[in-house]
Protein backbone atom coordinates (compact mmCIF):
# COMPACT_ATOMS: atom_id res chain seq x y z
CA UNK A 1 0.00 0.00 0.00
CA UNK A 2 1.33 3.36 -0.44
CA UNK A 3 0.77 6.66 0.71
CA UNK A 4 1.67 9.02 -1.59
CA UNK A 5 -0.03 11.97 -0.35
CA UNK A 6 2.79 14.58 0.42
CA UNK A 7 1.83 14.23 4.14
CA UNK A 8 3.62 12.25 6.59
CA UNK A 9 1.97 9.13 7.74
CA UNK A 10 0.82 10.59 11.03
CA UNK A 11 0.00 13.73 9.67
CA UNK A 12 -2.68 12.27 7.23
CA UNK A 13 -4.18 10.02 10.09
CA UNK A 14 -3.97 12.48 12.86
CA UNK A 15 -7.07 13.91 11.41
CA UNK A 16 -8.80 11.83 9.59
CA UNK A 17 -9.38 10.19 13.00
CA UNK A 18 -10.47 12.65 14.89
CA UNK A 19 -13.10 14.31 12.06
CA UNK A 20 -14.82 10.86 11.69
CA UNK A 21 -18.34 11.84 11.60
CA UNK A 22 -20.18 9.56 14.75
CA UNK A 23 -22.78 7.31 13.80
CA UNK A 24 -26.28 8.56 13.42
CA UNK A 25 -27.61 5.82 16.32
CA UNK A 26 -31.27 4.36 15.65
CA UNK A 27 -31.29 6.21 12.09
CA UNK A 28 -30.88 1.99 11.47
CA UNK A 29 -34.78 1.47 9.23
CA UNK A 30 -34.16 -2.64 9.07
CA UNK A 31 -33.06 -3.78 12.86
CA UNK A 32 -31.01 -5.98 13.37
CA UNK A 33 -33.13 -9.98 14.89
CA UNK A 34 -31.63 -10.26 18.28
CA UNK A 35 -32.29 -14.10 17.71
CA UNK A 36 -33.92 -15.99 15.33
CA UNK A 37 -34.99 -19.92 15.30
CA UNK A 38 -32.63 -22.19 13.46
CA UNK A 39 -34.04 -23.90 10.73
CA UNK A 40 -35.17 -27.47 10.21
CA UNK A 41 -31.62 -28.65 8.42
CA UNK A 42 -29.58 -26.68 10.55
CA UNK A 43 -31.00 -28.22 13.81
CA UNK A 44 -30.98 -32.05 12.55
CA UNK A 45 -26.99 -31.21 11.54
CA UNK A 46 -26.58 -30.30 15.29
CA UNK A 47 -27.69 -33.99 16.49
CA UNK A 48 -24.69 -36.08 16.72
CA UNK A 49 -26.45 -39.17 16.53
CA UNK A 50 -28.24 -38.62 12.99
CA UNK A 51 -24.58 -37.42 11.79
CA UNK A 52 -23.71 -40.17 13.02
CA UNK A 53 -26.12 -42.43 11.48
CA UNK A 54 -25.66 -40.74 7.90
CA UNK A 55 -22.29 -42.29 8.00
CA UNK A 56 -23.16 -45.12 9.17
CA UNK A 57 -25.92 -45.32 5.73
CA UNK A 58 -23.22 -43.97 3.73
CA UNK A 59 -20.70 -46.66 4.65
CA UNK A 60 -22.98 -49.39 4.38
CA UNK A 61 -24.23 -48.24 1.15
CA UNK A 62 -20.75 -47.96 -0.13
CA UNK A 63 -20.25 -51.77 1.66
CA UNK A 64 -23.24 -53.32 -0.61
CA UNK A 65 -22.15 -51.65 -3.65
CA UNK A 66 -18.60 -52.44 -3.53
CA UNK A 67 -19.77 -56.51 -2.47
CA UNK A 68 -22.41 -56.53 -5.41
CA UNK A 69 -19.85 -55.23 -8.07
CA UNK A 70 -17.51 -57.70 -6.71
CA UNK A 71 -19.87 -60.23 -7.02
CA UNK A 72 -17.61 -62.74 -4.82
CA UNK A 73 -19.73 -63.81 -1.95
CA UNK A 74 -16.68 -65.91 -0.66
CA UNK A 75 -14.65 -63.48 0.15
CA UNK A 76 -17.01 -60.29 0.41
CA UNK A 77 -20.57 -61.05 1.26
CA UNK A 78 -22.55 -57.98 0.10
CA UNK A 79 -23.95 -56.07 3.25
CA UNK A 80 -27.67 -57.56 2.80
CA UNK A 81 -26.24 -60.83 2.75
CA UNK A 82 -24.44 -60.13 6.05
CA UNK A 83 -27.87 -58.95 7.53
CA UNK A 84 -29.52 -61.95 6.45
CA UNK A 85 -27.48 -63.64 7.62
CA UNK A 86 -27.40 -62.29 11.52
CA UNK A 87 -31.08 -62.24 11.09
CA UNK A 88 -31.23 -66.23 10.58
CA UNK A 89 -28.20 -66.43 13.05
CA UNK A 90 -30.63 -64.67 15.48
CA UNK A 91 -33.89 -66.77 14.37
CA UNK A 92 -32.57 -69.96 14.84
CA UNK A 93 -30.92 -69.10 18.17
CA UNK A 94 -27.68 -70.05 17.12
CA UNK A 95 -26.01 -66.93 17.10
CA UNK A 96 -27.57 -65.89 20.80
CA UNK A 97 -26.07 -69.23 22.44
CA UNK A 98 -23.09 -68.30 21.44
CA UNK A 99 -22.66 -64.63 22.49
CA UNK A 100 -24.53 -65.41 25.72
CA UNK A 101 -22.08 -68.45 26.44
CA UNK A 102 -19.40 -65.67 25.69
CA UNK A 103 -20.76 -63.60 27.92
CA UNK A 104 -21.10 -65.85 31.03
CA UNK A 105 -17.46 -66.96 30.66
CA UNK A 106 -16.23 -63.12 30.33
CA UNK A 107 -18.65 -62.02 33.46
CA UNK A 108 -16.92 -64.78 35.06
CA UNK A 109 -13.59 -63.29 34.50
CA UNK A 110 -14.03 -59.60 34.84
CA UNK A 111 -15.42 -60.21 38.18
CA UNK A 112 -12.86 -62.27 39.16
CA UNK A 113 -10.15 -60.32 37.92
CA UNK A 114 -12.42 -57.42 40.02
CA UNK A 115 -12.31 -59.36 43.48
CA UNK A 116 -8.68 -59.79 42.58
CA UNK A 117 -7.70 -56.04 42.01
CA UNK A 118 -9.85 -54.83 45.02
CA UNK A 119 -7.80 -57.47 47.34
CA UNK A 120 -3.90 -56.50 45.76
CA UNK A 121 -5.13 -52.81 46.57
CA UNK A 122 -6.14 -53.40 49.75
CA UNK A 123 -2.92 -54.23 49.98
CA UNK A 124 -0.84 -52.42 48.78
CA UNK A 125 -3.23 -49.16 50.69
CA UNK A 126 -2.41 -50.87 53.84
CA UNK A 127 1.16 -51.17 53.41
CA UNK A 128 4.38 -49.82 52.30
CA UNK A 129 5.20 -52.75 51.27
CA UNK A 130 1.97 -53.87 49.81
CA UNK A 131 2.39 -50.94 47.58
CA UNK A 132 5.67 -52.07 46.28
CA UNK A 133 4.36 -55.56 45.57
CA UNK A 134 1.70 -54.01 43.59
CA UNK A 135 3.55 -51.46 41.59
CA UNK A 136 6.14 -53.96 41.16
CA UNK A 137 3.36 -56.74 39.67
CA UNK A 138 1.97 -54.27 37.78
CA UNK A 139 4.65 -53.10 36.09
CA UNK A 140 5.94 -56.61 35.06
CA UNK A 141 2.35 -57.63 34.28
CA UNK A 142 0.39 -55.03 32.60
CA UNK A 143 2.41 -54.44 29.62
CA UNK A 144 1.77 -58.39 29.06
CA UNK A 145 -0.49 -59.10 26.61
CA UNK A 146 -3.04 -61.66 28.23
CA UNK A 147 -3.50 -63.78 25.10
CA UNK A 148 0.64 -64.21 25.23
CA UNK A 149 -0.56 -66.59 28.37
CA UNK A 150 -2.87 -68.86 26.43
CA UNK A 151 -0.46 -71.42 25.35
CA UNK A 152 0.65 -71.78 29.34
CA UNK A 153 -3.22 -71.47 30.38
CA UNK A 154 -4.21 -74.65 28.05
CA UNK A 155 -1.44 -76.42 29.70
CA UNK A 156 -2.27 -75.99 33.08
CA UNK A 157 -6.21 -76.00 32.89
CA UNK A 158 -6.46 -78.10 29.99
CA UNK A 159 -8.71 -77.26 27.03
CA UNK A 160 -11.62 -75.63 28.72
CA UNK A 161 -13.52 -72.59 30.53
CA UNK A 162 -10.91 -72.89 33.15
CA UNK A 163 -7.62 -71.77 30.79
CA UNK A 164 -10.21 -69.00 29.37
CA UNK A 165 -11.52 -67.68 32.73
CA UNK A 166 -7.57 -67.33 33.79
CA UNK A 167 -6.78 -65.36 30.89
CA UNK A 168 -9.07 -63.18 31.08
CA UNK A 169 -8.48 -63.01 35.00
CA UNK A 170 -5.60 -61.88 33.99
CA UNK A 171 -6.49 -59.12 31.31
CA UNK A 172 -8.64 -57.32 33.80
CA UNK A 173 -6.73 -57.70 37.16
CA UNK A 174 -3.69 -55.02 36.07
CA UNK A 175 -5.46 -52.72 34.39
CA UNK A 176 -8.15 -52.50 37.04
CA UNK A 177 -5.46 -52.66 39.87
CA UNK A 178 -3.09 -50.11 38.37
CA UNK A 179 -5.83 -47.60 38.04
CA UNK A 180 -7.86 -48.42 41.15
CA UNK A 181 -4.23 -47.77 43.08
CA UNK A 182 -3.30 -44.64 41.22
CA UNK A 183 -6.82 -43.01 41.99
CA UNK A 184 -6.28 -43.61 45.79
CA UNK A 185 -3.14 -42.16 46.21
CA UNK A 186 -3.98 -39.06 44.14
CA UNK A 187 -6.64 -38.21 46.75
CA UNK A 188 -6.01 -35.07 47.76
CA UNK A 189 -4.73 -34.43 51.34
CA UNK A 190 -7.16 -32.14 52.14
CA UNK A 191 -9.97 -34.66 51.17
CA UNK A 192 -7.98 -36.97 53.12
CA UNK A 193 -8.15 -34.32 56.66
CA UNK A 194 -11.48 -33.97 56.00
CA UNK A 195 -12.35 -38.06 56.83
CA UNK A 196 -10.14 -37.89 59.55
CA UNK A 197 -11.33 -34.76 61.21
CA UNK A 198 -14.99 -36.66 61.23
CA UNK A 199 -13.18 -39.19 63.02
CA UNK A 200 -13.72 -41.88 60.04
CA UNK A 201 -11.02 -44.65 59.67
CA UNK A 202 -10.23 -48.10 58.94
CA UNK A 203 -12.70 -49.44 56.60
CA UNK A 204 -15.54 -46.60 56.89
CA UNK A 205 -12.59 -43.76 55.64
CA UNK A 206 -11.86 -46.27 52.71
CA UNK A 207 -15.87 -46.79 51.99
CA UNK A 208 -17.04 -42.82 52.60
CA UNK A 209 -13.41 -41.43 51.45
CA UNK A 210 -11.39 -42.99 49.23
CA UNK A 211 -13.34 -44.96 47.50
CA UNK A 212 -15.58 -42.41 46.26
CA UNK A 213 -12.77 -39.58 45.87
CA UNK A 214 -10.99 -42.09 43.27
CA UNK A 215 -14.48 -43.62 41.96
CA UNK A 216 -13.46 -41.55 38.23
CA UNK A 217 -9.97 -43.32 38.34
CA UNK A 218 -11.55 -46.56 38.88
CA UNK A 219 -14.59 -46.67 36.60
CA UNK A 220 -11.81 -45.67 33.78
CA UNK A 221 -10.18 -48.75 35.15
CA UNK A 222 -13.33 -50.80 34.82
CA UNK A 223 -14.23 -49.84 31.25
CA UNK A 224 -10.27 -50.54 30.38
CA UNK A 225 -10.57 -53.84 31.92
CA UNK A 226 -14.17 -54.50 30.06
CA UNK A 227 -12.13 -53.56 26.63
CA UNK A 228 -8.71 -55.86 27.49
CA UNK A 229 -11.47 -58.91 28.45
CA UNK A 230 -13.38 -58.62 25.36
CA UNK A 231 -10.82 -58.66 23.09
CA UNK A 232 -8.78 -61.08 24.93
CA UNK A 233 -11.93 -63.47 25.27
CA UNK A 234 -12.52 -62.99 21.08
CA UNK A 235 -9.11 -63.66 20.38
CA UNK A 236 -9.05 -66.62 22.55
CA UNK A 237 -12.11 -68.33 21.23
CA UNK A 238 -10.49 -68.18 17.89
CA UNK A 239 -7.86 -69.85 18.99
CA UNK A 240 -10.13 -72.79 20.55
CA UNK A 241 -13.04 -72.21 21.75
CA UNK A 242 -15.02 -75.79 21.97
CA UNK A 243 -15.53 -77.28 25.05
CA UNK A 244 -17.74 -80.21 25.03
CA UNK A 245 -19.86 -79.17 22.06
CA UNK A 246 -20.26 -75.46 23.05
CA UNK A 247 -18.47 -72.76 22.05
CA UNK A 248 -18.75 -68.92 21.89
CA UNK A 249 -18.58 -65.81 19.55
CA UNK A 250 -15.32 -66.41 18.47
CA UNK A 251 -15.58 -69.77 17.95
CA UNK A 252 -18.86 -69.63 15.57
CA UNK A 253 -16.87 -66.80 13.63
CA UNK A 254 -13.98 -69.26 13.40
CA UNK A 255 -16.30 -73.01 12.54
CA UNK A 256 -18.17 -70.54 9.82
CA UNK A 257 -15.08 -69.71 7.75
CA UNK A 258 -14.29 -73.04 7.64
CA UNK A 259 -17.31 -73.66 6.62
CA UNK A 260 -16.96 -71.06 4.39
CA UNK A 261 -20.17 -69.53 5.12
CA UNK A 262 -18.66 -66.25 4.89
CA UNK A 263 -22.19 -64.26 5.71
CA UNK A 264 -22.22 -65.27 9.14
CA UNK A 265 -18.80 -64.85 9.42
CA UNK A 266 -19.18 -61.52 8.61
CA UNK A 267 -22.30 -61.49 11.43
CA UNK A 268 -20.29 -62.78 13.82
CA UNK A 269 -18.20 -60.18 13.72
CA UNK A 270 -20.86 -57.32 13.20
CA UNK A 271 -22.15 -59.21 16.97
CA UNK A 272 -18.88 -58.30 18.50
CA UNK A 273 -18.77 -54.79 17.58
CA UNK A 274 -22.44 -54.21 18.59
CA UNK A 275 -21.88 -55.93 21.77
CA UNK A 276 -19.07 -54.02 22.36
CA UNK A 277 -20.44 -50.92 22.05
CA UNK A 278 -23.49 -51.93 23.49
CA UNK A 279 -21.84 -52.20 26.89
CA UNK A 280 -19.96 -48.88 26.33
CA UNK A 281 -22.49 -46.46 25.73
CA UNK A 282 -25.66 -48.07 27.65
CA UNK A 283 -23.95 -49.63 30.74
CA UNK A 284 -20.61 -47.46 31.17
CA UNK A 285 -21.82 -44.60 29.81
CA UNK A 286 -25.06 -44.83 32.30
CA UNK A 287 -22.65 -44.77 35.17
CA UNK A 288 -20.49 -42.15 34.01
CA UNK A 289 -23.33 -39.50 33.84
CA UNK A 290 -25.38 -40.92 36.93
CA UNK A 291 -22.00 -40.21 39.09
CA UNK A 292 -18.85 -38.56 37.54
CA UNK A 293 -20.62 -36.14 35.54
CA UNK A 294 -22.87 -35.51 38.03
CA UNK A 295 -20.21 -34.58 40.50
CA UNK A 296 -18.03 -32.75 38.25
CA UNK A 297 -15.54 -35.08 38.65
CA UNK A 298 -15.37 -36.09 34.98
CA UNK A 299 -11.15 -35.59 33.96
CA UNK B 1 -8.80 -16.88 86.33
CA UNK B 2 -10.72 -20.19 85.21
CA UNK B 3 -9.09 -22.75 82.87
CA UNK B 4 -8.62 -21.63 79.49
CA UNK B 5 -10.47 -23.72 76.40
CA UNK B 6 -7.54 -24.17 74.45
CA UNK B 7 -3.93 -24.61 76.06
CA UNK B 8 -0.74 -24.57 73.97
CA UNK B 9 2.52 -24.76 76.04
CA UNK B 10 5.82 -24.29 74.93
CA UNK B 11 4.78 -26.44 71.37
CA UNK B 12 7.53 -26.93 69.03
CA UNK B 13 6.44 -28.89 65.62
CA UNK B 14 8.98 -30.20 63.84
CA UNK B 15 8.30 -31.53 60.01
CA UNK B 16 10.40 -33.39 57.69
CA UNK B 17 10.48 -32.49 53.84
CA UNK B 18 12.56 -35.11 51.40
CA UNK B 19 15.09 -33.47 51.89
CA UNK B 20 15.44 -31.81 55.48
CA UNK B 21 13.91 -31.80 58.84
CA UNK B 22 12.58 -28.33 59.18
CA UNK B 23 11.43 -26.49 62.86
CA UNK B 24 8.12 -25.17 62.10
CA UNK B 25 7.47 -23.34 65.57
CA UNK B 26 9.80 -23.20 68.54
CA UNK B 27 8.50 -23.05 72.21
CA UNK B 28 5.02 -21.51 71.01
CA UNK B 29 2.71 -20.57 73.98
CA UNK B 30 -0.68 -18.79 73.94
CA UNK B 31 -4.10 -19.65 75.34
CA UNK B 32 -7.77 -19.17 73.96
CA UNK B 33 -10.25 -18.76 76.00
CA UNK B 34 -14.21 -20.06 75.25
CA UNK B 35 -15.91 -17.01 72.55
CA UNK B 36 -12.32 -16.09 71.26
CA UNK B 37 -11.53 -14.68 67.96
CA UNK B 38 -8.04 -15.80 68.40
CA UNK B 39 -5.89 -15.07 65.02
CA UNK B 40 -2.14 -16.55 64.45
CA UNK B 41 -0.30 -13.75 62.13
CA UNK B 42 2.70 -13.95 60.83
CA UNK B 43 4.74 -13.83 57.38
CA UNK B 44 4.90 -17.27 55.47
CA UNK B 45 7.37 -20.01 57.49
CA UNK B 46 5.96 -18.62 60.49
CA UNK B 47 4.63 -22.10 61.08
CA UNK B 48 1.16 -20.76 61.77
CA UNK B 49 -0.47 -23.39 59.40
CA UNK B 50 1.81 -26.11 61.18
CA UNK B 51 0.71 -24.48 65.05
CA UNK B 52 -3.53 -25.44 63.41
CA UNK B 53 -3.14 -28.42 62.20
CA UNK B 54 -1.28 -29.73 65.34
CA UNK B 55 -4.08 -28.18 67.47
CA UNK B 56 -6.08 -30.58 64.83
CA UNK B 57 -3.98 -33.25 66.07
CA UNK B 58 -2.62 -33.87 62.42
CA UNK B 59 1.11 -33.42 63.69
CA UNK B 60 2.26 -34.47 67.14
CA UNK B 61 4.61 -31.68 69.11
CA UNK B 62 8.37 -32.79 69.47
CA UNK B 63 8.21 -30.62 72.83
CA UNK B 64 5.32 -28.99 74.81
CA UNK B 65 1.79 -30.07 75.16
CA UNK B 66 -1.48 -29.04 73.76
CA UNK B 67 -4.85 -28.92 75.49
CA UNK B 68 -8.17 -28.79 75.03
CA UNK B 69 -10.00 -28.21 77.69
CA UNK B 70 -7.70 -29.70 79.84
CA UNK B 71 -7.50 -33.00 77.73
CA UNK B 72 -3.90 -33.22 75.53
CA UNK B 73 -4.75 -33.43 71.86
CA UNK B 74 -3.30 -37.09 70.64
CA UNK B 75 -5.41 -37.57 67.34
CA UNK B 76 -8.04 -35.81 64.89
CA UNK B 77 -12.12 -35.34 66.21
CA UNK B 78 -14.86 -33.81 65.52
CA UNK B 79 -14.43 -31.22 68.49
CA UNK B 80 -11.89 -29.11 66.53
CA UNK B 81 -13.42 -28.51 63.17
CA UNK B 82 -10.88 -27.56 60.22
CA UNK B 83 -12.07 -25.05 57.46
CA UNK B 84 -9.35 -25.37 54.86
CA UNK B 85 -8.29 -22.50 51.91
CA UNK B 86 -8.52 -25.41 49.53
CA UNK B 87 -11.96 -25.66 47.50
CA UNK B 88 -11.78 -29.09 47.01
CA UNK B 89 -12.35 -29.83 51.36
CA UNK B 90 -16.14 -30.22 50.08
CA UNK B 91 -16.87 -33.84 49.26
CA UNK B 92 -17.80 -33.48 45.37
CA UNK B 93 -20.10 -36.23 45.04
CA UNK B 94 -22.18 -35.16 47.78
CA UNK B 95 -25.03 -32.01 47.59
CA UNK B 96 -24.07 -29.00 49.67
CA UNK B 97 -26.95 -30.98 52.25
CA UNK B 98 -25.16 -34.16 52.04
CA UNK B 99 -21.93 -32.64 52.95
CA UNK B 100 -23.02 -31.07 55.71
CA UNK B 101 -24.93 -34.02 56.86
CA UNK B 102 -21.98 -36.41 56.00
CA UNK B 103 -19.89 -34.08 58.76
CA UNK B 104 -22.84 -35.02 61.45
CA UNK B 105 -23.44 -38.69 60.96
CA UNK B 106 -20.22 -39.77 60.33
CA UNK B 107 -18.74 -38.14 63.54
CA UNK B 108 -21.91 -39.89 65.21
CA UNK B 109 -22.60 -36.66 66.46
CA UNK B 110 -26.51 -37.07 65.31
CA UNK B 111 -28.75 -39.54 64.35
CA UNK B 112 -29.81 -39.15 60.36
CA UNK B 113 -32.91 -36.93 60.73
CA UNK B 114 -31.43 -34.45 63.53
CA UNK B 115 -28.28 -34.53 61.19
CA UNK B 116 -30.94 -33.60 58.56
CA UNK B 117 -32.41 -30.40 60.47
CA UNK B 118 -29.70 -28.74 61.84
CA UNK B 119 -27.79 -29.41 58.16
CA UNK B 120 -30.27 -27.20 56.59
CA UNK B 121 -30.42 -24.80 59.77
CA UNK B 122 -26.91 -23.89 59.41
CA UNK B 123 -27.03 -23.94 55.38
CA UNK B 124 -29.94 -21.29 55.56
CA UNK B 125 -27.80 -19.54 58.02
CA UNK B 126 -24.71 -18.83 56.02
CA UNK B 127 -27.80 -18.10 53.18
CA UNK B 128 -27.02 -21.29 50.97
CA UNK B 129 -31.23 -22.62 51.35
CA UNK B 130 -31.78 -22.98 47.67
CA UNK B 131 -28.79 -24.40 46.96
CA UNK B 132 -29.22 -27.17 49.58
CA UNK B 133 -29.25 -29.69 46.93
CA UNK B 134 -26.46 -28.71 44.52
CA UNK B 135 -23.27 -30.70 43.79
CA UNK B 136 -19.96 -28.35 45.14
CA UNK B 137 -19.24 -28.02 41.60
CA UNK B 138 -21.77 -25.80 40.58
CA UNK B 139 -21.07 -23.16 43.29
CA UNK B 140 -18.06 -20.24 43.06
CA UNK B 141 -15.72 -20.24 44.87
CA UNK B 142 -17.13 -17.84 47.82
CA UNK B 143 -19.91 -20.19 48.27
CA UNK B 144 -18.20 -23.48 48.27
CA UNK B 145 -16.30 -21.52 51.54
CA UNK B 146 -20.04 -21.04 52.90
CA UNK B 147 -20.58 -24.63 52.83
CA UNK B 148 -17.59 -25.36 54.90
CA UNK B 149 -17.49 -22.62 57.23
CA UNK B 150 -21.91 -24.12 57.51
CA UNK B 151 -20.45 -27.47 57.98
CA UNK B 152 -17.86 -26.86 60.53
CA UNK B 153 -20.60 -24.37 62.34
CA UNK B 154 -23.05 -27.49 62.34
CA UNK B 155 -20.56 -29.72 64.02
CA UNK B 156 -20.99 -26.95 67.38
CA UNK B 157 -17.32 -28.13 67.87
CA UNK B 158 -15.14 -26.26 70.80
CA UNK B 159 -13.24 -24.82 68.49
CA UNK B 160 -13.36 -23.90 64.75
CA UNK B 161 -9.93 -24.02 63.15
CA UNK B 162 -9.74 -21.94 60.08
CA UNK B 163 -6.52 -22.00 57.63
CA UNK B 164 -6.82 -19.51 55.69
CA UNK B 165 -10.42 -19.75 54.56
CA UNK B 166 -10.16 -16.57 51.74
CA UNK B 167 -6.94 -16.73 50.69
CA UNK B 168 -8.31 -18.36 47.61
CA UNK B 169 -10.61 -15.77 46.82
CA UNK B 170 -10.97 -12.63 45.06
CA UNK B 171 -10.51 -9.45 46.77
CA UNK B 172 -14.80 -8.59 47.10
CA UNK B 173 -15.69 -11.63 48.01
CA UNK B 174 -13.25 -12.19 50.45
CA UNK B 175 -14.75 -8.93 52.34
CA UNK B 176 -17.72 -9.90 52.31
CA UNK B 177 -16.52 -13.37 53.70
CA UNK B 178 -15.07 -11.48 56.62
CA UNK B 179 -18.32 -9.41 57.21
CA UNK B 180 -20.52 -12.56 57.25
CA UNK B 181 -17.89 -14.42 59.65
CA UNK B 182 -17.99 -11.52 61.81
CA UNK B 183 -22.10 -11.46 61.65
CA UNK B 184 -22.34 -15.12 62.22
CA UNK B 185 -19.77 -14.58 64.92
CA UNK B 186 -22.38 -12.37 66.56
CA UNK B 187 -24.70 -14.54 66.39
CA UNK B 188 -23.44 -17.52 67.93
CA UNK B 189 -20.26 -16.62 69.69
CA UNK B 190 -18.39 -19.86 69.00
CA UNK B 191 -14.45 -20.02 69.55
CA UNK B 192 -12.75 -19.96 66.32
CA UNK B 193 -8.77 -20.16 65.66
CA UNK B 194 -8.02 -18.42 62.31
CA UNK B 195 -4.87 -18.16 60.53
CA UNK B 196 -3.74 -15.75 58.05
CA UNK B 197 -0.78 -13.58 56.88
CA UNK B 198 -2.88 -10.47 55.85
CA UNK B 199 -2.59 -8.33 58.16
CA UNK B 200 -5.83 -6.35 57.46
CA UNK B 201 -7.76 -9.50 58.09
CA UNK B 202 -5.91 -10.29 61.35
CA UNK B 203 -7.36 -6.84 62.62
CA UNK B 204 -10.86 -6.79 60.95
CA UNK B 205 -11.69 -10.56 62.44
CA UNK B 206 -9.79 -11.10 65.30
CA UNK B 207 -10.27 -9.75 69.25
CA UNK B 208 -6.57 -11.02 70.01
CA UNK B 209 -4.34 -11.45 67.80
CA UNK B 210 -0.75 -13.66 67.76
CA UNK B 211 2.26 -12.39 66.06
CA UNK B 212 4.74 -15.03 65.08
CA UNK B 213 7.90 -14.17 63.37
CA UNK B 214 9.68 -16.65 60.86
CA UNK B 215 12.27 -19.54 60.44
CA UNK B 216 11.28 -21.28 63.54
CA UNK B 217 7.87 -19.23 63.98
CA UNK B 218 8.53 -17.87 67.68
CA UNK B 219 5.78 -15.63 69.59
CA UNK B 220 6.39 -11.94 68.80
CA UNK B 221 3.93 -10.36 70.80
CA UNK B 222 -0.10 -11.01 71.70
CA UNK B 223 -2.45 -7.45 70.80
CA UNK B 224 -5.64 -7.02 71.62
CA UNK B 225 -8.03 -5.43 68.58
CA UNK B 226 -11.76 -4.30 68.36
CA UNK B 227 -11.75 -4.72 64.98
CA UNK B 228 -11.94 -1.07 64.09
CA UNK B 229 -7.47 -0.28 63.47
CA UNK B 230 -7.78 2.94 65.36
CA UNK B 231 -4.31 5.18 66.20
CA UNK B 232 -3.59 4.05 69.61
CA UNK B 233 -1.58 6.14 72.53
CA UNK B 234 1.69 5.62 70.22
CA UNK B 235 0.43 7.25 67.47
CA UNK B 236 -0.18 4.97 65.06
CA UNK B 237 -2.67 2.81 63.75
CA UNK B 238 -2.83 -0.78 64.80
CA UNK B 239 -1.92 -2.61 61.65
CA UNK B 240 1.09 -0.43 61.31
CA UNK B 241 2.34 -1.28 64.83
CA UNK B 242 1.50 -4.67 63.80
CA UNK B 243 3.19 -4.68 60.70
CA UNK B 244 6.17 -2.88 61.96
CA UNK B 245 6.62 -5.76 64.98
CA UNK B 246 6.34 -8.34 62.12
CA UNK B 247 9.00 -7.01 59.23
CA UNK B 248 11.69 -4.58 61.59
CA UNK B 249 14.09 -6.14 58.99
CA UNK B 250 13.27 -4.33 55.98
CA UNK B 251 13.75 -6.75 52.97
CA UNK B 252 11.30 -8.54 54.33
CA UNK B 253 8.62 -5.13 54.53
CA UNK B 254 9.11 -4.99 50.97
CA UNK B 255 7.00 -7.85 50.22
CA UNK B 256 4.93 -7.54 52.88
CA UNK B 257 2.43 -4.84 51.97
CA UNK B 258 0.43 -7.34 50.32
CA UNK B 259 -3.14 -8.63 50.16
CA UNK B 260 -5.57 -6.23 51.80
Amino acid sequence: MSLDTGYPAGALLQPKLSAAPTPAPAADPAPVLAERPLGLAETLYNIPTLRKTLILVLLAAAWQLYASRLNNPLLFPTFGATLEALFDGIESGALLTRASFTLKILLTGYGGGIVLATLLTGIAIGSRLGNDLLETLTAMFNPLPAIALLPLALLWFGLGNGSLIFVLVHSVLWPVALSTHAGFKSVSTTLRMVGRNYGLSGPRYVTQILIPAAFPSILSGLKNGWAFAWRTLIAAELVFGVSSGSGGLGWFIYENKNQLEIPSVFAGLLTVILIGLAVENLIFRTIETRTVRRWGMHV
Amino acid sequence: MSQPLLDVRDVTLQYKTSERLVTATNRVSFQIRTGDRFVLLGPSGCGKSTLLKAVGGYIAPVAGEIRLAGVPIRKPGPDRVMVFQEFDQLLPWKTVKENVKFALTASRTLGDKEAEERALHYIAKVGLAKFADSHPHTLSGGMKQRVAIARGMAMEPQILLMDEPFAALDALTRQQMQDELLRLWDDTHFTVLFVTHSIPEAVKLGNRILLLSAHPGRVRDLIESDGSDRVDDSGQLLSERIHRQLFDNPTEREEAFHVA
